[in-house]
């Protein structure tokens, strides 16, 4: 699931890379965080090797951590019990390490739909699925997943049944939240890697569902 | 430290406030009524964090559930639609049992 | 009344989905906010952060993108907890400034 840039593109949609600065002039932003980030570590609040192993562990999170969590829960019942009492210990019983910040999953199930949002700012799982995509921090995103869900999720090709509770999860405190998607039909034979593939950042958000392998 | 103090599945409605400064209970629910469906604890208040005071009282925070209905009156989509929204101690009122 | 940041429920347009890769100096000032606010640390509060953002008012809070927003927030809260001073950070910005230059220049792309 990572490309050369160790960033997951579950989609197969290639985003533009930003061109890094020394190419250019840097702007204001741009200088006020070098600025900033050298005095700090001149000031000894943190140290050159704190920095870089803070920007490796913000490098190593993607939704592949995150898709290994769910597809285990697919195969083993247990398992799936100890992550909707505990996230946290249960991703560290596969050696991922979801951080301090209380993660709840929520379940879909026939009845029940689940979608995240943060209509505050942008909060988000990001332990467990990396840094937030774009649309997720978008005004447009943030505005209308709570009074219009599903014409939001059917701008991502998303249609959910009228008779599903359509529950919408505004992530306003302490919690952050990971969707636990429906296993898709079709997959009885696939192993717990293949499992692994299906689940995309998205379905985690809970705007789209994994792919049914059949389709 | 005292417990909490509405029940899971209690009516509650979110004060019509609007003070100015750092606040999280969403604009779009002040007013609007639902029911208690999670205790999670107790956790530092950000309307104080916020301004770097760190080691005040502690706030009973709750996750409350909306009927989409009762949020929005020309909500699109079908009446088992909900919100899940967590909502500290503080932001809560008693609201009456039409509201459950 | 509405705060700008405060927007569940208005109108607005459709979801771009389109996406970018996040760039270097992002990923930077992501991690100069983990550092400050970890147990270790506890110079700031993500709530102090997210205060200090909403304080940037409207016009900033839609011309500057979301991490020149992060370190606009934070530079500021340094300020104000006596962390940096503002001379000490304006001579450093000019300084960077001046070495980014002399980078540029050597290699032929100034």
């Amino acid at each position: 699931m990572s490309d050369s840039h160790g960033h997951s593109h579950p989609h197969g949609q290639p985003h533009p890379f930003q061109p890094d600065i020394e190419d250019s002039a840097l702007t204001h932003h741009q200088l006020l965080q070098l600025a900033v980030g050298e005095l700090l570590m001149e000031k000894g609040i943190f140290t050159g090797d704190e920095f870089r192993r803070t920007l490796e562990d913000i490098d190593s999170r993607n939704p592949g951590d995150g898709a290994r969590v769910v597809a285990r829960a697919w195969v083993d019942a247990e398992f799936k019990k100890r992550l909707l009492a505990d996230t946290a210990a249960a991703a560290a019983e596969l050696g991922v390490d979801a951080g301090t910040i209380p993660i709840m999953t929520v379940e879909n199930t026939p009845q029940i739909h689940n979608a995240i949002v943060c209509t505050l700012c942008s909060c988000y799982p990001r332990l467990l699925l990396g840094l937030p995509p774009d649309w997720y921090k978008s005004r447009a995103y943030r505005s209308r997943v709570v009074r219009e869900p599903r014409a939001v999720l059917a701008e991502f090709g998303t249609t959910i049944p009228e008779d599903t509770e359509v529950r919408v999860h505004d992530s306003t405190a302490e919690l952050r939240y990971m969707v636990l998607p429906m296993r898709p039909e079709g997959t009885e034979g696939m192993s717990e890697d293949e499992l692994a593939k299906l689940v995309t950042r998205d379905c985690m958000v809970g705007v789209t569902l994994p792919d049914n392998p059949s389709n | 430290m005292s417990g909490p103090r509405f029940p899971v599945g209690a009516p509650v409605r979110i004060r019509r406030a609007w003070p100015p400064g750092h606040v999280r209970a969403p604009w779009y629910l002040r007013g609007r009524s639902g029911a208690i469906c999670h205790i999670i604890g107790e956790f530092g208040n950000p309307e104080e964090m916020a301004y770097g005071r760190y080691d005040g009282p502690k706030l009973m925070l709750y996750r409350v559930r909306f009927r989409q209905v009762d949020v929005w009156p020309d909500y699109a989509g079908p009446p088992q639609d909900t919100l899940q929204v967590e909502v500290y101690e503080n932001w809560l009122e008693a609201a009456g049992e039409e509201a459950a | 009344m509405r705060r700008h940041h405060d927007m569940g429920g208005m109108e607005a347009g459709p979801v771009d989905r389109a996406e970018h890769d996040y760039a270097p100096w992002e990923k930077r000032v992501d991690a100069i906010l983990r550092l400050l606010s970890d147990p270790k640390r506890r110079i700031l509060r993500v709530d102090e952060l997210r205060r200090g953002i909403e304080d940037l008012g409207p016009g900033a809070y839609d011309e500057l993108n979301y991490y020149e927003r992060w370190i606009a927030s934070i530079s500021n809260l340094l300020i104000e907890k006596g962390v940096i001073s503002i001379d000490e950070l304006g001579r450093k910005m000019a300084e960077v400034e001046a070495r980014h230059e002399a980078e540029r220049a050597k290699g032929g792309r100034a």
